[in-house]
């Protein structure tokens, strides 16, 4: 029950504007809810003068069964002027598949954006039931603010068992914002998904730096959330003979809701080149390559290989490559079928950015540094004096 | 009625005013962590083995704090506070914090919080500050902790007291005669200046590599001022809102990871002979 103060209410009516459903009004200035409020709580947060609260009493078990269908966040980026889904999205629809396979529910993907979003249809080939439509002139750019009153607004309205947002910076920013405003339990960075027989969903991360994994349940709440770590799971090839339907959800969506302000926006990253997370084939610097001069090899390496170039955080400080290409703890997380570190000590900060990657090959100097104990193959000796060699041979 | 409502607006406004006259404050969450380099678990009981683990203020709450002790020292009139939620010990930590120049501490220990979920600390967190700091101008977090990993206190926080939040900073500045923060952040594809109105929330993502060891002036300084402790009982919170019993999410099971074989170590001191190796790998993974 959304409760109203009406001692404390001022009757500014903020609460009206935030609202996603037009659900609450200012009559004669208090503040009324009406029938078609859905507990979202957009408005309880918004409230200048907590005038508003949500009483939310443990749910009891026969109530959480009500609760159907998985949901994916789709979440799109730009990719030559262009909106597109992340390639995460279609990791979470293969997985996301087999857990509604396993339930027995319909599998849904939810999309925000200004009327840009096209060609979603393709998404129903690789696992979707419904697409679910968000679109408002408001959501062109991902804000936190507008993003978690919409996804706050659909999960309030269609109340599905499972909802899954890809571990990316903005779905680790958005899904704990949703979280905390529906008052439901949280899973971080998952690398695996399954359903037990009581049909709960058991997620499982790890945690300490990757030293530990651990098995995490939501037993109170629905839907049961989670943020899925990129390239872990793999996507399944299109069927072109699958079916389904889009749907529209209406927005309302005020400007006032939006805090955040970009003042300024700098790209480093090339826009051609495949970004790190997608990238199927790594080479990565280390201050071991010496100078930044000879990261001209380690470009030439990828290029050989068709794959792109990356770094540990020390070159990063160095000012040898941007921000965009760091892998790691406070840079990006990387899941490649070949990763190839070279001059890298293998710090644990490191570490917990490559890991998942398929193959790693180590080239160091030093037979005892840590970034041999992840290798499939370590190469113990001088790399820039084996890195000539070897592209020299490829190319042959 | 209504005259009882316009008195509360008029106390509002009262409120307001007399703010601006007080001291910006900065209140700096920070959790206390194992060096996670050393974390070992005991097969048997899948639990962690913690003895003889070093516990460190967690790096990136240590970013969060030079932060915030550089918009002291840039702009000043700030007052600093730390706070974190933990064990008596983890009061270490904060003694850290008061070394490298925070201006006061407060830790939120009490057995009745042990066991909780990032909603529960989140929501304890909140309770706490709206108990004894209502007043904040900013909090700044870590970008995550380096044991939990989860990278969900913060946002969830925010949620809680409704205010709005930055991301992964990497500097700040107060602009709009400090009723607004700027930060630049790193985003996938480069960078990204985001402006908040205060009260916000801000985590922290980087910050110098060096770590400022602390004077012996400022150790004996930290000595002399306030590390309060707090209790569930200071709080304005439910008993069944608290630690294990009000997280909504349940930690079943912890393994270790599935050790990954270590693969061969190749001599490559001659690079002719590693060349080879490595292109022999690289043809039977059909990478080439
Ligand atoms: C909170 C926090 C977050 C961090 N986040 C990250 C992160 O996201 N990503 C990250 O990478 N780091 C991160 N770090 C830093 C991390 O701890 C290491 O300092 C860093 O990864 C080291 O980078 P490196 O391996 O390039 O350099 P070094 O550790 O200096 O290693 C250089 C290696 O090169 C080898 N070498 C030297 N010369 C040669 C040669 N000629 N041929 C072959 N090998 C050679 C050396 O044997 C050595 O092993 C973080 C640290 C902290 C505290
Ligand atoms: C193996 C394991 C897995 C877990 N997985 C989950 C999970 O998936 N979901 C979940 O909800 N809980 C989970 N937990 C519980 C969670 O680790 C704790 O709730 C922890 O107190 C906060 O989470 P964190 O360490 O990830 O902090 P983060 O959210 O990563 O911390 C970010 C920032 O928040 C602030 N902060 C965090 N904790 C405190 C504190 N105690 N006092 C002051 N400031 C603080 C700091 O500024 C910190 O830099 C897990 C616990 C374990 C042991
Ligand atoms: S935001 Fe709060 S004070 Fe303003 S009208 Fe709504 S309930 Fe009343
Ligand atoms: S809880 Fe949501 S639907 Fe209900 S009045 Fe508030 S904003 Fe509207």
């Amino acid at each position: 029950m959304l409760k109203i103060d009406t001692e404390k209410c001022t009757g500014c009516k903020i609460c009206e504007k935030v609202c996603p459903f037009g659900a609450i009004v200012v009559v004669d200035n208090i503040a009324q809810i009406q029938d078609n409020c859905t507990l979202c709580g957009a408005c309880v947060n918004s409230c200048p003068v907590e005038a508003l609260s949500i009483e939310r009493k443990p749910v009891p078990k026969e109530e959480l069964d009500k609760f159907s269908g998985i949901f994916i966040w789709g979440e799109c980026e730009e990719k030559n002027e262009r909106i597109v889904p992340k390639k995460v999205v279609r990791e979470l629809l293969a997985q996301g598949r087999k857990l509604a396979d396993r339930l027995d529910q319909d599998l849904t993907v939810v999309f925000l954006g200004d009327g840009k979003l096209t060609g979603l249809e393709t998404l129903i080939t690789y696992g979707a039931d419904r697409i679910m439509r968000c679109q408002h002139k408001l959501l062109g750019n991902f804000t936190t603010d507008s993003f978690t009153n919409v996804i706050s607004a659909v999960i309030s309205k269609e109340r599905p068992s499972v909802f899954l947002f890809g571990a990316t910076p903005h779905g680790r920013e958005l899904a704990p914002r949703v979280a905390a405003r529906l008052h439901l339990g949280l899973t971080a960075d998952c690398t695996g998904l399954e359903i037990d027989e009581k049909g709960e969903l058991i997620q499982t991360r790890p945690a300490f730096g990757g030293n530990i994994m651990a098995s995490i349940v939501s037993p109170y709440t629905r839907p049961q959330m989670a943020t899925v770590r990129p390239n872990v799971f793999s996507f399944v090839e299109p069927d072109n003979s699958r079916k389904g339907e889009i749907q529209d959800f209406d927005v309302i969506l005020s400007p006032s809701a939006i805090r955040t302000k970009v003042v300024a926006m700098e790209r480093l990253s090339d826009e051609r080149e495949v970004s790190i997370e997608d990238a199927d084939i790594i080479v990565s610097a280390g201050k071991g390559c010496q100078k930044k001069e000879n990261l001209k090899l380690i470009q030439e390496l990828a290029d050989a290989l068709g794959g792109v170039t990356a770094g540990s955080r020390a070159i990063v400080e160095l000012d040898w490559i941007p921000h965009t290409k760091q892998v790691g703890q406070s840079g990006l997380t990387v899941g490649p079928q070949l990763y190839i570190a070279v001059g890298i000590s293998g710090a644990i900060q490191h570490l917990v950015g490559m890991s998942s990657a398929k193959t790693i090959i180590a080239i160091n100097k030093d037979p005892d540094a840590p970034i041999f104990k992840v290798a499939d193959l370590g190469i113990v000796g001088d790399a820039m004096d084996i890195l000539p060699v070897l592209i020299r041979d490829l190319k042959k | 009625m209504i005259a009882d409502r316009y008195n509360k607006i008029s106390v509002n406004l009262r409120r307001s005013v007399a703010e601006k006259l007080v001291k910006m404050k900065i209140l700096i969450c920070v959790k206390q962590v194992p060096e996670i380099t050393d974390v070992k678990i005991n097969p048997e009981t899948g639990t962690l083995i913690r003895e003889g683990v070093d516990s460190i203020l967690n790096p990136f709450c240590e970013y969060a704090v030079e932060m915030g002790l550089e918009l002291e020292r840039h702009y000043g009139d700030i007052e600093t506070v730390a706070i974190s939620m933990g064990p008596p010990q983890a009061s270490s930590a904060l003694i850290r914090c008061l070394e490298m120049g925070v201006d006061r501490a407060t830790l939120l220990a009490d057995m009745r919080f042990a066991g909780s979920d990032t909603w529960a600390t989140a929501f304890t967190l909140a309770q706490a500050i709206r108990a004894m700091e209502g007043d904040f101008d900013l909090i700044l977090v870590g970008k995550q902790a380096i044991d939990g990993d989860t990278a969900q206190v913060g946002p969830e926080l925010s949620e809680i007291l409704g205010i709005p939040q930055i991301m992964y900073a990497v500097s700040v500045e107060l602009t709009g005669n400090k009723k607004k923060i700027r930060a630049k952040r790193e985003i996938e594809t480069g960078n990204e200046i985001m402006e908040i109105k205060l009260p916000g929330l801000v985590s922290l993502s980087k910050g110098p590599m060096i770590r400022s060891v602390s004077s012996f002036k400022e150790i004996l300084d930290a000595r002399k001022k306030e590390l309060r402790v707090a209790t569930a009982s200071d709080l304005n919170i439910d008993e069944n809102e608290l630690g294990l019993g009000g997280s909504l999410t349940q930690v079943v099971k912890i393994f270790p990871p599935q050790v990954k074989k270590t693969g061969k170590l190749v001599d490559g001191s001659e690079p002719q002979g590693a060349a080879k190796k490595l292109i022999g790998f690289l043809r039977e993974r059909k990478f080439v």
